[in-house]
Formats: C-alpha cells, sequence, structure tokens
C-alpha cells in the first residue's frame, strides 16, 4: 500500500468517566507523551458507545476509532468488557459494510492508573493504523465480498 | 441549541501556555459559531477569574459556558457551581481538558499541542451548543439507615450513624454478633481481645435507642430507591422462650447430649446444639439448632419453659433511606491436598491456630501432641497465579507474626520456622516482624513456582522447600505443626445479597466501590455504601476507618429528608420505541420496564419506561437499541456528534 511520509493518523478515543479517563489524566501527568492526533470524547461507560458515532467518526475522516474499555474495574456491570466487545465487533460489521478496515477500530481496558500502558496502546495502534494508510485512501473490500463477486 | 456561548481559555500559571499558544485557541476559537464571548485567564478556578465569569454571563446574558483548562475530574463541580451563582443552568457548562489531555501530554511538541487545544475547545463548543438545562430530581428522603452485618465495621457505623441523628436498623445473620473479630482472640496490634472489643461495642449499641439490632436476621428482598429502599426482613427463632430462667435452661444445656462440630472454633471441638458462640458471647441468650435436635417429649416437657420448638421465622417491613453492607468476609478454606490440608496429620489453618491458642492453658496441644515447632507457610489462598485469588490479603502477614509472638509469649519455647514469598508487615506492624526475628523465630524464602512440599513421611511430618536467601539451598523441617496462613475471601453467600442488592461486585468477587481513590465506600447504586472486609482485605482499624466515612456518607446525603439526584440517565423517544425489550434485558439495574403510549388517545403502543430514580445513566441500553430510540442525557447524539465534527475539523 502506498503511504503518505508524514502521516499522522487522527484517533478518536471513547473513554469513561470514572474508569479509563482518569488512566488518561494520569499520563499527562505523568508527562508521558503519545501522538497529539489522540482526541477524546468521554462517556459514562465503555458499553454506552453507539456504533453510530463510531461510523461518524470514520466518515467524518479519523482514520482509527479506540475505545479505551472500563474492562473488570467497571462500576456499573461485571460483563462491561463483554458488552462493550459486542458493541465493537457489531460496528465492525457495519464498517465493513461500509468499506472501512475493521482493523481500524479498536478496544482494550484502560484502567484508572493505566498510565504506561494506555500511552503504549497509542503507539502501536498508530502504527498499525499508518500501515492502512489514510482513511481518505481506503480501499478496504470485505474478504468476504470479494469471495461472492468472483 | 445555545447562540450565546462564553469560552474561557485558561493559562493555568503556565502548566498550558508554556506548551499551548493560548491567545492563538481564543484567536480561532472566538470564531465559532455562537461564541460571543471568548477570553484567556490566568487561573480560571481562582475567586477573581470565577467572578468575572459570573459578571460576564450576566451582563452578557451568556446561555453556556466553555471552560478550557484542567481536567473536568478537578474542576467540573466549581465551574458548575459559577454558572449556578450567575443564574445560569450548571449543565449548560462543559468543561475541555487542555491540561492532562493536551499540554501535558505533548510538551515535546508545542505546535501540534496549540492545534489539538484548538479542536478540543470547538468541540466543545459544539457539545453545550446542544447542552439541556437539566435539574436534578429531588425526592424525600428517610433519615434512617439499614446496615447489614454486625462485625465490627457494621457496629461501628451503626453507633456513629446513631450519633449523628439517623435511625438504624443493624441485621446480623448469626444469633450472636461480632463476626470474625470475636473468633480471633488477642488481636494485632494493641494485643486486646476480641472478645472484649466486640462486648464494649455492643453496650454502646445498647445505650443507643437509635440503634434496633436484630439476630438471626436477613434480608431477602430490597425494593425502591434512594431515600426509600424497602427491605423485607427474615428473623429466624432461637427456639428459646424470651426472658426465660437462664438458671433453668443452663441446666437444660447440661441435661441435652446431643453434640454438632463447633464453626465458631472452626471444627476444632464440638458444641451442644443449644449453644452459645462463646462463653461471653452477645446477646448472651443461646440459640437451638433445631435441624440438628431430636430431644424426646419428656424433655421437651420438663423445659417448656424455656425451649420453644414451635417459633416461626418472623418477617419485619422496614423503609430506609440508605443502606449498608458491611457483610464481612470468609477465611480461605485450603483444598484438601494442598500444603498437606486434611491429607498429613497436624496441618491447620491460621484461624484454627488463633482458636488453639485461646483454647489452650499452658501447653500448647493439638492431636494429643505437646507443640514445640510450627512452620508457617504463608499467602495460602493469596497471591495465587493460576487460581482466582490475585490479591495479597494484607492482614495475614502480621496476623501470622503476631500469632507467632503470641505462642512465644503464652507457651513455653514455642519456635516459628516461617516460609514466605514476600513479608508485608506493613507501616507499624513491621516492629512485629522484628519483634519475633529478634526472638528467634526463622525465615525462609520461597519462589511461588516452587511451593513447599508438607507431607507424612515414616510416620513423621515433614516440610520441604527450596530457600531462596541461602542460593536455592533444599530444606527440610519436621514440625509438630504446619500452620497455612490462609487469607481472606468474600463471602460464599455474599453473591446471594448482591442479587438481592443488586450492588456490582468486581473481578475478586468483593463488593465494588465506585472509585477506589476518589469514592472507595460508595457503589454505583445511590444511596448504599460498602466498608469492612466485604469489599476486600482489611485489618481491624482498616474496616472501621471505612465504616465511619460509610457512616458519613450516608447521613449527609438524608439528614436534610431530602435529597438530590444527578438528572444524566437516560431518555426514550416514545415514538422511535418499538418495545423489543433489548435494553430491559441488558440494564444491569432492571430500570427499565414495559408502559402503554397513546399520545392522541389512539390504540396505543407498548414501550420502554425508565425508572429514573434508579437508572443510573451508564448507557449500556443505548448501543443494544435497534431503532436509536435512547439517548443518555447529557451525551446525546447531538451532543456527541458535534463533538466528532469538532476534532475532526481543520484548524
Ligand atoms: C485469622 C485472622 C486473624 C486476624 N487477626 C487480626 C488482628 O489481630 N488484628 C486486626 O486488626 N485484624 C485481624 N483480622 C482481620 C479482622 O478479622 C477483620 O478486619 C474484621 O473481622 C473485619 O470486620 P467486618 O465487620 O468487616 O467483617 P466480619 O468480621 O466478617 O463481620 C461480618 C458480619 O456480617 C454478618 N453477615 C454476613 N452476611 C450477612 C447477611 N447477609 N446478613 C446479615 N449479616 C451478615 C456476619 O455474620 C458477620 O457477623 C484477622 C483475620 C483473620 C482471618
Ligand atoms: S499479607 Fe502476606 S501472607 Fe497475606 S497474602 Fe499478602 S504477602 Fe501473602
Ligand atoms: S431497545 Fe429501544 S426499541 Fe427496544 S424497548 Fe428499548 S428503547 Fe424500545
Amino acid at each position: 500500500m502506498e503511504q503518505e511520509k508524514d502521516f499522522v493518523p487522527k484517533i478518536l478515543v471513547f473513554s469513561t468517566d470514572k474508569i479509563s479517563d482518569p488512566g488518561i489524566d494520569l499520563a499527562g501527568q505523568q508527562h508521558i507523551h503519545y501522538s497529539p492526533s489522540v482526541y477524546f470524547i468521554i462517556v459514562p461507560c465503555s458499553a454506552g458507545v453507539k456504533p453510530r458515532w463510531i461510523l461518524r467518526a470514520f466518515n467524518k475522516g479519523f482514520d482509527g476509532v479506540f475505545v479505551a474499555a472500563d474492562g473488570t474495574d467497571c462500576p456499573f456491570s461485571a460483563d462491561c468488557s463483554e458488552k462493550t466487545g459486542k458493541l465493537v465487533a457489531y460496528s465492525q460489521e457495519l464498517m465493513k459494510k461500509e468499506g472501512v478496515n475493521p482493523a481500524r477500530l479498536k478496544m482494550a481496558a484502560v484502567c484508572s492508573v493505566c498510565a504506561l500502558p494506555f500511552s503504549n496502546h497509542m503507539k502501536n495502534f498508530s502504527k498499525a493504523l499508518s500501515g492502512l494508510g489514510n482513511i481518505q485512501s481506503e480501499k478496504y473490500i470485505d474478504p468476504e465480498e470479494k469471495e461472492k463477486q468472483k | 441549541m445555545k447562540e450565546k456561548i462564553g469560552v474561557y481559555i485558561c493559562h493555568c500559571g503556565g502548566n498550558i501556555s508554556d506548551y499551548v499558544d493560548v491567545e492563538k485557541v481564543r484567536d480561532v476559537v472566538e470564531k465559532e459559531e455562537g461564541v460571543v464571548l471568548s477570553k484567556t485567564t490566568m487561573f480560571a478556578c481562582a475567586d477573581s477569574a470565577q467572578k468575572e465569569i459570573v459578571n460576564d454571563i450576566k451582563e452578557n446574558n451568556l446561555d453556556a459556558i466553555v471552560v478550557a483548562s484542567c481536567s473536568p475530574k478537578l474542576h467540573l463541580s466549581t465551574f458548575r457551581n459559577v454558572a449556578e451563582r450567575a443564574g445560569l443552568n450548571p449543565y449548560n457548562y462543559v468543561q475541555a481538558n487542555i491540561r492532562e489531555q493536551c499540554s501535558w501530554a505533548h510538551t515535546d511538541k508545542p505546535k501540534e499541542a496549540t492545534e489539538k487545544a484548538i479542536r478540543i475547545v470547538r468541540a466543545c463548543v459544539g457539545r453545550v451548543r446542544y447542552s439541556e438545562a437539566l435539574e436534578p430530581f429531588t425526592i424525600p428522603a428517610a433519615n434512617i439507615a439499614l446496615i447489614i452485618g454486625a462485625g465490627v465495621a457494621g457496629m461501628r457505623s451503626a453507633i456513629s450513624l446513631a450519633d449523628m441523628g439517623t435511625h438504624v436498623y443493624l441485621i446480623e445473620k448469626s444469633h450472636f454478633i461480632g463476626g470474625r473479630v470475636a473468633q480471633m482472640g488477642e488481636l494485632f496490634s494493641t494485643d486486646e481481645k476480641g472478645e472484649e472489643i466486640i462486648s464494649d461495642l455492643y453496650d454502646e449499641i445498647k445505650k443507643r435507642d437509635k440503634i434496633q439490632l436484630f439476630t438471626g436476621a436477613e434480608v431477602v428482598s430490597v425494593s425502591g430507591s434512594v431515600g426509600d429502599y424497602k427491605a423485607q426482613i427474615n428473623i429466624r427463632p432461637r427456639y428459646i422462650v424470651p426472658d426465660c430462667d437462664m438458671n433453668k435452661l443452663k441446666e437444660a444445656i447440661a441435661e441435652c447430649k446431643t453434640e454438632i462440630p463447633d464453626e465458631f472454633n472452626f471444627g476444632l471441638t464440638q458444641k451442644k446444639v443449644i449453644y452459645k458462640a462463646y462463653e461471653n458471647c452477645r446477646p448472651e441468650i443461646p440459640a437451638i439448632e433445631k435441624d440438628r435436635f431430636n430431644p424426646d417429649q419428656k424433655f421437651l416437657e420438663k423445659y417448656k419453659d424455656c425451649i420453644d420448638l414451635e417459633q416461626k421465622t418472623e418477617t419485619l417491613n422496614v423503609n430506609t433511606g440508605t443502606v449498608i453492607l458491611s457483610t464481612g468476609f470468609d477465611p480461605y478454606e485450603p483444598e484438601d491436598g494442598e500444603y498437606g490440608y486434611k491429607k498429613a496429620e497436624n496441618v491447620i489453618t491460621l484461624q484454627q491456630l488463633k482458636r488453639l491458642i485461646e483454647l489452650s492453658n499452658g501447653k500448647l496441644e493439638y492431636n494429643n501432641r505437646e507443640i514445640k515447632n510450627i512452620v508457617y507457610v504463608y499467602c495460602v489462598g493469596s497471591r495465587q497465579k493460576e487460581g482466582e485469588n490475585k490479591y495479597c490479603s494484607r492482614y495475614c502477614c502480621t496476623a501470622a507474626i503476631h500469632a507467632a509472638l503470641l505462642c512465644r509469649k503464652k507457651f513455653d519455647s514455642v519456635r516459628g520456622f516461617h516460609l514466605y514469598r514476600d513479608i508485608r508487615t506493613y507501616g507499624k506492624h513491621e516492629l512485629l516482624f522484628d519483634e519475633v526475628s529478634r526472638q528467634g523465630d526463622i525465615f525462609f524464602r520461597f519462589n511461588e513456582d516452587e511451593s513447599p512440599v508438607v507431607e507424612t513421611a515414616n510416620g513423621k511430618l515433614q516440610v520441604k522447600f527450596r530457600d531462596i536467601l541461602t542460593n536455592n539451598e533444599e530444606v527440610a523441617i519436621e514440625p509438630d505443626l504446619v500452620v497455612l496462613v490462609t487469607g481472606m475471601i468474600p463471602r460464599k453467600d455474599s453473591s446471594t445479597v448482591a442479587g438481592i442488592l443488586k450492588t456490582p461486585v468486581g473481578s475478586d468477587k468483593f463488593f465494588n466501590e465506585v472509585h477506589p481513590k476518589l469514592r472507595p465506600v460508595e457503589t454505583v447504586i445511590d444511596g448504599m455504601y460498602i466498608c469492612g472486609t466485604c469489599q476486600g482485605p482489611k485489618n481491624i482499624t482498616e474496616s472501621i476507618t471505612s465504616s465511619l466515612s460509610a457512616a458519613a456518607k450516608s447521613n449527609s446525603l438524608i439528614n436534610k429528608g431530602e435529597i438530590e439526584l444527578e438528572p444524566t440517565i437516560i431518555r426514550i423517544d416514545p415514538e422511535a420505541c418499538e418495545w423489543c425489550d433489548k435494553c430491559a434485558e441488558i440494564c444491569p439495574f432492571d430500570s427499565i420496564t414495559k408502559t402503554e403510549y397513546s399520545p392522541d388517545g389512539q390504540k396505543g403502543k407498548t414501550i420502554a419506561l425508565v425508572n429514573e430514580s434508579t437508572c443510573k445513566g451508564c448507557g449500556m441500553c443505548a448501543p443494544v437499541c435497534p431503532t436509536d430510540a435512547i439517548d443518555i442525557i447529557g451525551y446525546t447524539n447531538n451532543e456527541i456528534e458535534s463533538m466528532i465534527d469538532g476534532l475532526i475539523k481543520e484548524v
């Protein structure tokens, strides 16, 4: 795949008010650097992120979306990871239909003191997204669709 | 839509402005739709700046404000209050985090940080444009607390609440109060006896009219919501006639021959089926284990003034404003064969040793053998690599070392050999570690991958292990007793309680707080608090500290007779909802039911209905709705999508 030289992927992170957002704040407090093209929207719980918001982000030009999940620290429900996982998987189905590579959506648990793990997630995700290139030039075709077309 | 928005961009001394060009941010944001005023400020949270914002709101009739500064965790409520003081609804305020999530995270890239700050502020302007004025719900609240579990935590909480003017129902499952502390004999770090602490607390409870104590009592259902919970409590009978002649009852106990294992002594002894937990237990009235009791008619006739096997379980319905959970822990019971437990002879747990010390007089004996040498194996049931209990139980290093000191003090020449992974006698408890080492106990360190082997070989109890401290030397000891230093685990029945109260449990299965640092005794359910060891391993000091905190939190919520609830819950669009029940199914708080909807008197349809006082606004229901009928208030599609658009727009 052709890559732009100075391409810095734009990432939208959905963080959670009580768990992952404090972890991300902590990264800042410790002056841990990550890409300045990472942006945040706080929600009450990662299992409450609507798939339509995720699709909106891609349609508007974000190269990747990262759900910083509550994981097992979720104060609302012990099944939070499972529920977040389901909405992520469902969103990926929708992305495929719209020709967006599902690898552009990622989820991982980020706890309220996960400063360094968070910055590592951003590093790795940025790298992966650089491989996929700018969303504007996205030419993803669902392998199943490809199979059907043959 | 808000059309008169004020924006403030904070320097935070230099914390922000050293890396973000705040003037440039202001210049760009000023041109955003709806923004009528934008300023930079040295410290937005300073008194003078707050006053300036209040004046600006009033003078310019602002209908929404954004402060771009530090994290909302620090100052969201500060600036909501500023808005309120100026007569603006506090929910028409949005905080833009350009410090923790911008200037501080990108100190290396000021140009990019400035660009990012512009996007963040724009997004927040977009969000505030769609913000709605919200009013907290005000509901009446009864100044009553229900405390579940009368261990040290529950009892201390009850006393504190009563002293602040709250009426307390204190309910204890067992027929006797005190929980585990009553079982532990002399305690670190004061050498007081557990029994004495319990008796003292009981006396204090009895002095207070505001506390109603029920023993043999269990909650079977809880409904309602904060301020007005309704609890149904079942009270099991003791089968003892109230106010009967105690001497006669003593006679009956002496005559009764049926014995069963005494769980208070962890099975080390037998007890009568008509029993007291221990001699000086509270309340002092015995109870009967009816299921195990088959007296003949003659016995029953003789003692009919004291014993009444016809007593029935009573049901009590109470109203309460808050609920405090202080149900405590279970000591870990090793698996059969774990370090020789129940397989090799003379292998017991720390809790059994504590009872054994209490029951012994002058000589420490077990299985008819005098104990001179004890091997302690630490971290049993805690810090498991493979098993479920990943956590450290905190109390056990100190309790084991304290028990070893007690053995030395009370019985002649009892030596301890301690096999540990790490010693965690934190804080002052380190002095006990010092003391026992000075008295001659010996410490060995093992690797968790090479656990000690405890077995009976040639009729002798033997412990073999490799000691890290002496370069992995293989060591074998033949002690008289092996004590497994067992940790704390969640009570076996705590999932039942969690099911009744809907209070979340964490991955370790202990009850979970909202936030371990900032809100350590609150649960996500309004008016429900947790304290003591039902929340995780704690010693007595720590248990009491949290119980006093839960009492203070509980009282401050209900003492005014009414409560304000956060309005950020979910909302259902009745036109879009098709009642598929997916939201009701996923809601962890059972907050969604159904209702009939017929706006124009025509034939209606069934739609979802939110219970506003139990909905927590987690929004888990929102993504599953097939018709997108659910909005999370404060996080509506309009608000979130305008943030997305603001973040991506080119600078
Ligand atoms: C071997 C050992 C030695 C220890 N030594 C020390 C020491 O020396 N110093 C020290 O500071 N700490 C010590 N501890 C720790 C101490 O025991 C705990 O900190 C303390 O017991 C915690 O009190 P609690 O009230 O949280 O729980 P608990 O003592 O467990 O009391 C909980 C109470 O709630 C009741 N309950 C449970 N479920 C229900 C229900 N559904 N309905 C109604 N009632 C219910 C229980 O019956 C019980 O009475 C020791 C612990 C162990 C295991
Ligand atoms: S307190 Fe000590 S014995 Fe208990 S789990 Fe922690 S390290 Fe192990
Ligand atoms: S999921 Fe949506 S459509 Fe289904 S009942 Fe709930 S609000 Fe109505």
